[in-house]
């Protein structure tokens, strides 16, 4: 380190309040510093400095401020940003939000000490996302399809089953005609230890664990801790990606408590609150962690990311689902409704969405006909699904042949395309054909999204 | 040496320093050890805010802040054409030579290439009397487009002396203007402050209209040259393929495209795309005549408001040698949620929302920077700067803010809807909820060069789709059986009017783009078949053997049919609407 920058100690602390604190009297901080703080009873916590006023420096404690006094807590202020030692030996292992090892294991011996927060990845430098990944869900690899360096949330409800879904994903995506593995790096953000479990007992079951790393933050632990957690996955998952030529999938879960968390400081600071109480930065944050997925040109490594949230109220214009959507490379989109039928996985496609999937798919990628069929399947079913709203209004027989074709694809396509097994994992072949089984329900004159050349070719007789 | 000042507060890009007196409003600093670069927001006795374009982390009170006695300008001049740059026009390219993959604080790059040598051909010649704007001579830039190098505005006076064809660089002097005060040097390089909008002569009225090769923006909703359009939409609903469409085949000479607040990836998309799409006019690479700025969302927010206006005031600079420019801005919301984080940062009062209270001023200040203008200098050329900015309102929700205000002062409204994208409806606009005020000044120029029929058959089009959401409510009451005949031939068209001509495939290579007569061609079919199936049925034809029509299927491939086939088949097909509907 530079010899200019001296670590000083204060116990100057003249205010604590919610999770800040105030020191004075300080020299020579600097903006974003991180603070060792030792509480009047010895222990030791983290914070990072958000505002530098002169001599006034505003932290925020990472571990909570309980105990904290203004007589002799010290706080020592270290010259450097927040970092995490980043090495090959991670994976396998299971670390707190704040990146300690928590799992009996030894301590990590850092390759590299990186700065959490990144610097922002040069548009120039990226290479467009293209190459597709087979999840074996239907739902996903046929009509919202999934490629190496996008971001892809799920958008979920209290109570709907995200997490079955997320571990389905991490336990069966590859890339078709290779063998490398993804690396999957998980983020747990103010999740209960029963979920928790369940992601940790499925990546042990399936003998995922030796290519999992797990960053643990539980809802018990300190909120405002989960503002570093995905920073520091995301750190290793740079790591892993660009230095040591993975391929790597990051789940974060659950955002919503991250968004949380920053609402939380903000309010302590007394920002002036954009919608629903959340700070006005919110935007730029999140797109400081989504934007974070990527493929650089020129280097064999990449960062997919699935982020989970829990919509509150199952609102997707939330604040929190709302600017999501912005940032992301579209959304997986699950539905009360589809659940409560009994479906698995309860994936709504129509607001669904993947931006860059008609890069991924088409001829030399997954099949020539494939944009033609998930075209073909999107307007059947919404028309479809159009369609039962007028029937409980004027009854099934009222509709012409035509329509009755369409609503009966609606519930075929929910109950045999929507609905597969937990451990089901269908090829996109598989997939596809399936997708043409269940259009010959309907009028072939009817089949205008896809070419003839397709129709011919495909259409099952 | 200009005098320096000290860093006092650091609050995210929002910093405090003191000793500031003397500087100026919008003056362009350098901000601590690592020189990042700065520009003054507020004074107030001996201290000024500063807002920071880059990452203030690390950064300490007592820091020294540098000024440079000028405001935040942009380098004009050969090099600027077919390049990347982020919000305050640093070339991202040069960029990643510097500091790799990912973008270091504090780079100091130049704008335009300082070394590059350019072929000047001189067209101006000593003892001409030039004013500002004239044109000194031009050089080839790209395949697509010869750079004017014009007199800087406000000089006046004669040419003492010009260089001869030859290569130079931007600043080399080029020629020498005897004026009232003395001669003044000038290079190929201009300067401009990007708050301030460059000068023109006068401002005209929008009558040409901007063609985008797009059914529905163009026929139904279409924008003039020097116009403003707005096109808000909820996340899903197609806003960025939209404006990467305009960006691609609008037949303006020169676009600039803003990623303001954006996806890393798309402007990624539009990196690797454009070099090889060609112009359908010129057969020119695009590339070779966009610009692109992008401020990625990741990047810092400070430099996300300066983006829009680093991005008019090369447009500007372009308008200002004859041509005409296309702007996109994607997104203006992230425009304004920037400015709403600088003041909030500030603490200032807020108004709606939290956004600050100058919103609308600004917002409309940006908007009335587009226009057809007459351009300065003695031989006068009419240009354009096109504005399309996109807007995102938080939830689809366009009562808020900045969708209001944009709307106050944009003529063009593109609706784009989410359930039209379930839909897979695209582009998903929607044909209730949008406007264009420029159908009435641009009527003549579609007469004249695509039909004749031209307003007649999209009025009518616009009527028939406006009864079809009347009876649509009738049919989800009673169903489609209960509805008079003549009234379901309606459902019939207006389907394919939907189906046939609103829908278009912005990733099938004929689809992309339409031509105006292929798209008079289109609806002139379709409403023939209106026409003769309503008369059919007003004989006493059944509804369900015209609905089973053999040509219908055809139309509803006529989108797929090469501009070069399409008039031939085109007739074809309404002869055979004609002889199919009668024999029913």
């Amino acid at each position: 380190m530079n010899a200019d920058i001296k670590t000083r100690e204060y116990t100057t602390v003249s205010e604590v309040s919610g999770p800040l604190m105030i020191v004075e009297g300080v020299e020579g901080v600097g903006y974003n510093e991180i603070v060792e703080i030792e509480t009047p009873t010895g222990e030791n916590r983290k914070g990072q400095v958000l505002e530098v006023n002169e001599d006034l420096a505003v932290v925020q404690v990472f571990e909570g401020t309980d105990d904290l006094n203004t007589l002799n807590t010290k706080s020592r202020f270290t010259g450097e940003t927040a970092k995490i030692g980043v090495s090959d030996d991670m994976m396998g292992r299971i670390f707190n939000g704040t990146g300690q090892p928590i799992d009996g294991g030894p301590e990590i011996i850092p390759d590299k000490e990186l700065d959490i927060n990144g610097n922002p990845m040069n548009p120039a430098s990226r290479e467009f996302p293209a190459e597709f990944i087979q999840t074996g869900i239907s739902t996903i690899d046929g009509m919202n399809t999934l490629v190496r360096g996008q971001k892809l949330p799920i958008f979920s409800g209290s109570g709907l089953p995200h997490n079955d879904l997320a571990a389905q994903i991490a336990r069966q995506a590859k890339v078709v005609g290779t063998d490398d593995d993804f690396a999957v790096i998980f983020a747990a953000m103010g999740i209960t230890h029963e979920e928790a479990n369940f992601f940790m007992k499925d990546f042990e079951r399936t003998g995922a664990l030796e290519r999992v790393t797990v960053f643990m933050n539980l809802a018990d632990d300190p909120a405002i801790e989960r503002i570093l957690t995905p920073k520091m996955a995301l750190t290793t998952a740079e790591y892993f990606a660009f230095e040591k030529n993975m391929h790597v999938l990051v789940i974060l879960t659950d955002l919503s408590n991250y968004c949380e968390a920053l609402r939380e400081v903000s309010a302590a600071r007394d920002e002036v609150p954009g919608r629903r109480g959340y700070p006005g930065y919110m935007y730029t944050d999140l797109a400081g962690i989504y934007e974070r997925a990527g493929r650089i040109a020129g280097k064999e490594g990449s960062i997919t990311q699935m982020p989970i949230l829990v919509m509150p109220q199952d609102d997707i214009t939330h604040p929190i689902p709302d600017l999501t959507g912005y940032i992301t490379e579209g959304q997986i989109v699950l539905s009360r409704d589809i659940h409560r039928k009994g479906i698995y996985p309860p994936v709504d496609v129509l607001p669904s969405l993947s931006r860059l999937m008609s890069g991924g798919i088409g001829d030399d990628k997954t099949r020539d006909d494939h944009s033609g069929v998930s075209d073909q399947l999107y307007s059947a079913y919404a028309e479809g699904r159009n369609l039962r709203d007028l029937v409980a209004v004027v009854g099934e027989e009222a509709l012409t042949e035509r329509d009755q074709s369409f609503l009966k694809f609606a519930d075929n396509f929910e109950d045999q395309f929507i609905r597969q097994a937990k451990d089901e994992d269908r090829t996109i072949q598989e997939t596809l054909d399936l997708g043409w089984k269940l259009l010959t329900v309907l009028p072939k004159t009817e089949l205008k999204r896809v070419k003839d050349e397709f129709i011919e070719k495909y259409y099952p007789e | 040496m200009m005098e320096e000042g000290n860093i006092i507060k650091i609050a995210g890009p929002v910093i405090v320093a003191d000793g500031m007196r003397g500087a100026q409003m919008h003056e362009m600093v350098r901000v601590g050890d690592d020189k990042l670069i700065g520009e003054i927001i507020e004074l107030e006795g001996d201290t000024a805010t500063i807002q920071v374009y880059e990452e203030t982390a690390g950064l300490k009170p007592g820091e020294k802040i540098e000024r440079t006695g000028g405001p935040l300008s942009v380098e004009l001049g050969p090099g600027v054409m077919g390049s990347i740059f982020d919000g305050i026009q640093r070339p991202l390219e040069v960029i990643k030579e510097l500091t790799g993959d990912y973008i270091a604080r504090g780079v100091d790059v130049p704008s335009i290439d300082k070394e590059k040598k350019w072929t000047f051909e001189p067209i101006a010649k000593v003892g001409d009397k030039v004013t500002g704007g004239d044109i000194l001579g031009q050089v080839q830039e790209t395949s697509a487009v010869v750079q004017k190098i014009m007199v800087p505005p406000m000089i006046e006076g004669h040419i003492k002396s010009i260089v001869g064809k030859d290569q130079f660089t931007v600043e080399e002097t080029i020629a020498v203007i005897e004026t009232d005060d003395g001669d003044k040097e000038v290079a190929m390089l201009q300067k401009w402050p990007v708050r301030k909008g460059r000068p023109y002569a006068e401002k005209l009225d929008p009558d040409i209209p901007l063609i985008t090769g797009q059914r529905a923006q163009d026929t139904f909703f279409c924008l003039a040259k020097g116009g403003a359009a707005a096109i808000p939409g909820p996340f899903g609903s197609g806003k960025t393929v939209t404006q990467q469409q305009l960006a691609k085949w609008a037949d303006a000479d020169i676009v600039v495209y803003i990623g303001c607040g954006e996806r890393g990836n798309e402007m990624t998309e539009v990196l690797t795309e454009f070099p090889f799409l060609e112009d359908p006019r010129t057969g020119n690479p695009i590339m070779d005549r966009t610009v692109l700025i992008a401020n990625t969302s990741n990047m810092p927010v400070a430099a996300r408001e300066a983006c829009v206006y680093t991005g008019i005031t090369i447009a500007e600079y372009f308008r200002d040698q004859g041509y005409d420019v296309a702007l996109m801005a994607d997104s203006t919301s992230r425009w304004a949620e920037a400015m709403r984080e600088i003041s909030g940062r500030l603490e200032e009062m807020p108004g709606e929302e939290g956004y600050p209270a100058y919103l609308a001023s600004r917002l409309a200040q940006f908007y009335e920077r587009a226009g057809r203008v007459t351009t300065l200098g003695q031989d006068p050329k009419q240009a354009s700067v096109t504005v399309v900015g996109a807007v995102s309102p938080p939830g689809g929700d366009m009562s808020e803010p900045v969708t209001q205000n944009t709307l106050r002062i944009c003529k063009v409204f593109w609706a784009l809807d989410a359930s039209l994208a379930d839909k897979r409806h695209f582009p998903s606009i929607d044909w209730l909820q949008s406007y264009s005020l420029y159908v009435d000044n641009i009527t003549s120029w579609w007469q004249e060069n695509a039909s004749d029929e031209w307003r007649a058959n999209r009025d009518q089009a616009m009527v028939l789709l406006q009864q079809e959401s009347e009876l649509e409510e009738i049919v989800q009451l009673v169903g489609p059986d209960a509805l008079p005949d003549s009234q379901q031939v309606i459902l019939e068209t207006t389907r394919m009017l939907r189906e046939d001509f609103l829908q278009q495939n912005a990733y099938d290579e004929v689809d992309t783009y339409c031509s105006p007569t292929k798209q008079a061609g289109m609806l002139k079919t379709i409403l023939t078949f209106h026409e003769n199936a309503s008369a059919a049925v007003a004989r006493g034809a059944d509804v369900k053997d015209i609905a089973a029509l053999p040509v219908k299927e055809e139309i509803a491939r006529m989108k797929y049919i090469p501009e070069e086939e399409f008039e031939a088949k085109n007739k074809e097909m309404q002869e055979q609407v004609v002889t199919q509907c009668s024999g029913v």
